[in-house]
């Protein structure tokens, strides 16, 4: 069983978002970079899971991203994966990236490829249906559990309102989410291991994005609450529902 | 020339956003001084005709049993197979769960840039440019799209349905189906509840409730409203309740109309996932907690005093007793 592993660098949750170059850059002035957590939560965890259960199994992690991507990667490293590999490009659209791990992918022959739902800044959710397309591989997103028994993975995934079981043969690639597994915190040992696995930098293939981004913005700021005496609650159904029209 | 729409259905029936995204189609098409069209896939008990109010002209129906269940890599050969029957150069997904495992697949197979999260109309008047949310409704970007097939997937509850009048052409499409590598062998569904992602008014509570048998004022309150129930972290991670109710940065991000947040305090977090909402109304007891700043109705108040005058005051403005 060999895992690949896709890790993104993102801003932390509580960064301050600002844009520079007449708001076509990201500000990452005082920015801290984190592990994209539903790519460190739920899909690295559930790999490490994976190996835990097999040890047979064989992870690894994969980036896109320049060298300062690698503080990242080796945290990652901490946690579990065996080796990582970092494709050494400034990063593009999605398509471009899924490119890039896709090609990764073929390389490295894996039974199961691991994405988070979507990263925490460009909200895609597009990079795992892009890789099982460019693979030619079945795609189970939005995943909540995910069993292995021998080659046959039992994957839950949400569905509106619900959830849906699917059985599927290896190799797939699935996104996870949240109730794919628990959170973890590297521990020492880790930190320490993680110092020397090896982490290979490859040369991205040459792959036309589709997308640009033509510039940022920052949603207008609210008006202001509007608050509401507490022996008042009926003045607040009577704003609901003639002024904001909402019930 | 043409802009499709993949009109997304469940059991058989067409769901709520599918409309948002006819409507946006129609919208799309009239700024390219085209037609919109739509794909149904799979068979279905509705009169898709009917569909013709939101303003597609011609809808490509694939009523083919074996797309009765969801596999992306099947359903994008087929969607592949409508677009050009239908010569889209605009393709437009709902971004909700199916749009978001298809639409990035059919980006690859069409090498057609894909925009998901897509929020307003493209600006066509300098290239085709879109907007859309990034870093968690923080912020918005405007994505330019340079290929010639394009792919929109609109973010539920971003566009609103519009019904006039009209009546489509159903026609067969008679699409090559692949068999399915994924085999679906059990589907459970809160039956009678509104789906969180879909939901016009969503009422979610948070640790001020104290503990799961105290969502009672909470159920109903939702029930009033035809709302979902929803809650923070804090609740999901104690098992007060299920993880799929969770809202927020590492949970379900949603934008309802109406956002009624109680005795949640509002962190950052919880914030990424709700504020795209139209109308947040926030009960907390703490008049400091950071959720009231980025409320536009509050109370400062106990949760179990307010919400059942709250409920109260809404039986009387609908006439229940």
């Amino acid at each position: 069983m060999k895992i690949l592993v896709c890790i993104s660098k993102t801003p932390d949750t509580t960064a301050k978002i600002a844009f520079t170059d007449n708001n076509t850059k990201f500000d990452v002035n005082g920015v801290q970079w984190i592990i994209n957590p539903y790519d460190e939560w739920y899909a690295l965890v559930r790999a490490i899971e994976l190996k835990e259960k097999d040890a047979a199994t064989i992870i690894h992690l994969v980036t896109v991203g320049a060298a300062d991507a690698e503080p990242i990667i080796r945290k990652a490293l901490a946690l579990g994966g065996d080796e990582a590999i970092r494709v050494n490009a400034d990063s593009h659209d999605s398509f471009y990236i899924a490119s890039q791990i896709a090609e990764v992918a073929k390389q490295g022959g894996y039974d199961l490829v691991l994405t988070g739902k979507e990263t925490i800044d460009y909200n895609g959710s597009s990079i795992g249906g892009m890789v099982a397309e460019l693979l030619d591989l079945p795609y189970v997103s939005l995943a909540t559990k995910f069993e292995l028994a021998g080659t046959k993975a039992t994957i839950t995934r949400e569905i509106e309102g619900g959830e849906e079981t699917n059985e599927v043969e290896l190799p797939v690639v699935v996104s996870a989410q949240k109730g794919m597994a628990e959170a973890r915190i590297p521990n020492m040992r880790g930190i320490m291991a993680a110092r020397t696995k090896p982490l290979k930098v490859v040369e991205p293939i040459t792959v036309e994005a589709l997308t640009a981004v033509a510039g940022f913005g920052l949603p207008p700021a609210k008006a202001g609450v509007k608050l509401v005496d507490a022996e008042n609650v009926e003045e607040l159904v009577r704003l609901l529902h003639e002024e904001a029209k909402a019930i | 020339m043409s802009v499709l729409v993949y009109i997304d259905t469940a059991d058989g029936h067409v769901k709520k956003s599918s409309l948002e995204v006819l409507t946006y189609g129609a919208k799309v098409a009239e700024q390219l001084g085209t037609s919109v069209e739509g794909v149904v896939l799979g068979t279905t008990t509705e009169d898709l005709s009917a569909l013709g109010k939101y303003g597609v002209k011609k809808i490509h129906h694939v009523a083919n049993e074996a797309l009765n269940n969801f596999d992306a890599q099947v359903f994008t050969k087929v969607i592949a197979q409508a677009a050009e029957a239908s010569g889209a150069t605009v393709i437009v997904f709902s971004n909700n769960l199916s749009g978001k495992a298809i639409a990035p697949r059919l980006s690859v197979r069409l090498k057609a840039g894909l925009v998901s999260g897509a929020v307003a109309l493209p600006d066509t008047s300098n290239g085709f440019t879109v907007k859309k949310n990034v870093f968690s409704g923080k912020a918005f970007a405007n994505i330019a799209v340079s290929t010639q097939v394009k792919i929109i997937a609109l973010n539920p509850n971003a566009y609103q349905t519009i019904a006039g009048e009209g009546t489509a052409e159903v026609v067969a499409l008679n699409a090559a189906v692949d068999a399915a590598k994924i085999k679906v062998t059990n589907v459970t569904k809160a039956s009678g509840e509104v789906p969180l992602a879909e939901a016009d008014v969503v009422v979610s509570a948070g640790r001020g409730l104290k503990g799961p048998e105290n969502w009672g004022m909470v159920e109903e309150l939702a029930k009033l409203l035809h709302a979902a129930t929803a809650c923070s972290r804090p609740v999901a991670d104690a098992h007060w309740r299920p993880h799929n109710e969770h809202v927020g940065q590492t949970g379900v991000a949603i934008a309802p109309n109406l956002y009624i947040a109680i005795g949640i305090s509002g962190a950052i977090q919880h914030l990424a996932g709700v504020n795209r909402s139209k109308v947040i109304v926030v009960i907390n007891k703490d008049p400091e907690a950071p959720f009231f700043k980025a409320a536009d109705y509050g109370i400062v108040g106990d949760a179990f005093e307010i919400i059942p005058k709250f409920t109260a005051a809404i039986k009387k403005l609908k006439g229940v007793a």
